[in-house]
């Protein structure tokens, strides 16, 4: 198959940066998407030219590293996989692929198709600790579960924090990602102690670093590689109101000798 | 905005209901009698003003939320989105501006007359809602613009009531549904309820 490439290329963060045209001819339908891009860079390097910087890490769709916004969608034409999970037989002999970074504010590009997703990192720090005891290993069922809430944290807990959500989002609103890491742990009784607070922290994190707001378009849903509902928003928004509402006042200890 | 929202979505309610008293075949009394009722009821009288407060904060907050979402996104993409989203729900700044001119225009026509900012036209005095209605919807120009805010306002409140109900944290696996459902009913129910006015004064005329 042959395909006319119309990647971002941008060299670093002052950059301005721009869509540049490259032609690979002769890719295997079932080469996947990286293993093309891998050979556009052999065949870049031979001309002398900088490869295509782009992030990738298990290829197999579970570490969250890889990106790419190819043809208007994040992780390409296909439902519920990354792009390290696609394949070229899902393009047409021919097409033009546009491949772009993830664009948000909060996450600026670093040098062609990479962007620094920091910022979701920062908004887990917030979140805190969770209270767990050290000590010998808890019998499995030592506590009660409901079986609907084991489920729906698990699925909010197969969150790979690729940032496909905030890339596929007309307003760029982090609400799926920080969502899901509110809600695996807020569905089990392990997640609540710190529960108000983490919620609160959470979303003032997000708030700060310039994600969007979420005016319920569900493009998220749609576009995200894990299928992750947006449920999980409306919970957190449950939690969040929830905890501004009722939380009560924290107090203070003050210490003396 | 979502709260302001749902608050007007009930005021829409009863907004059409009084209007529909308009094709009772009685030269007017259901009607007029239920206007004077909102125009001198105590209670009525006391939620005007959280009625407008309530329109200006759903506004406001649309605005300030609108700036701040495009704000999140300085470099935009160069191939458009094809992400499958909620049907019109990216498109509810631009429906909400024109049913907010429509609003003005509405007001201008009715409620402006009303307190006196303007003027009547001969003939109607000012307090004659249904004079006035009849003299507007003669228009065969004034009831086309009416009826394509309607629509406008049918594909923003399409959206927007099951949109409001998952901002304030109701998404369960079993009402989610019924919900969406009846968000849809209740957008077909007031643009059609509100359309049909204009087009009945067309046909019986
Ligand atoms: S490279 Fe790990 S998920 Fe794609």
């Amino acid at each position: 198959m042959n395909f006319t490439l119309k990647i971002w290329r941008q060299k670093n963060g002052a950059d301005k940066g721009g869509l540049v045209t490259y032609e690979v001819k002769g890719i295997s339908p079932d080469s996947s998407f990286f293993e093309m891009l891998d050979m556009l860079n052999q065949q870049l390097i031979g001309q002398g030219i900088d490869p295509v910087s782009f992030d990738h890490d298990c290829r197999e769709g579970i570490c969250g590293t890889c990106s790419l916004y190819i043809n208007g969608r994040p992780h390409g034409p296909l439902k519920g996989v990354t792009t390290c999970q696609l394949h070229m037989r899902s393009f047409r002999d021919g097409e033009a692929i546009f491949i772009e970074p993830w664009r948000c504010g909060a996450f600026p590009v670093i040098k062609d198709l990479i962007v620094d997703r920091s910022a979701f990192d920062r908004i887990i720090q917030s979140g805190g600790y969770v209270s767990v005891n050290s000590g010998g290993i808890p019998d499995a069922n030592a506590i009660p579960v409901p079986k609907h809430d084991s489920d729906a944290s698990f699925d909010a807990a197969a969150c790979i924090g690729c940032g496909a959500c905030v890339a596929s989002c007309p307003n760029a609103s982090a609400m799926l990602f920080v969502s899901s890491k509110v809600s695996h742990l807020a569905l089990l009784p392990q997640g609540r102690i710190e529960a108000e607070r983490r919620v609160q922290n959470m979303v003032a994190t997000m708030d700060s670093l310039g994600f969007g707001n979420c005016s319920n378009t569900y493009a998220c849903e749609a576009e995200c590689p894990k299928e992750i509902s947006v449920a999980n928003i409306a919970r957190m928004n449950r939690e969040f109101l929830a905890a501004k509402v009722f939380a009560e006042k924290e107090k203070k200890v003050s210490f003396s000798l | 905005m979502a709260l302001a929202g749902l608050f007007l979505v009930v005021f829409l309610l009863v907004h059409l209901g009084i209007n529909l008293l308009l094709l009772a075949n009685d030269d007017g009394q259901a009607f007029s009698a239920a206007a004077n009722f909102m125009g001198t009821n105590a209670v009525i009288r006391v939620m005007e003003p959280v009625l407008f407060g309530g329109f200006l904060l759903h506004m406001l907050f649309g605005l300030l939320v609108s700036f701040r979402n495009r704000a999140s996104r300085p470099v935009r993409y160069q191939h458009k989105s094809l992400s499958e989203t909620s049907p019109l729900s990216k498109y509810m700044f631009h429906s909400g501006i024109i049913v907010f001119i429509f609003l003005v225009l509405h007001l201008i026509d009715f409620y402006f007359i009303k307190v006196g900012l303007v003027a009547p036209p001969a003939g109607v005095e000012r307090h004659d809602f249904y004079h006035r209605s009849l003299a507007l919807f003669a228009d065969k120009g004034y009831s086309a613009a009416y009826m394509v805010g309607f629509l406008f306002l049918g594909f923003h409140l399409n959206h927007a009531v099951q949109a409001a109900f998952q901002t304030m944290g109701f998404n369960h696996s079993k009402y989610t549904g019924a919900v969406k459902a009846g968000s849809t009913i209740y957008s077909v129910i007031v643009a059609g309820g509100f359309m049909i006015i204009p087009l009945w004064f067309m046909i019986s005329r």
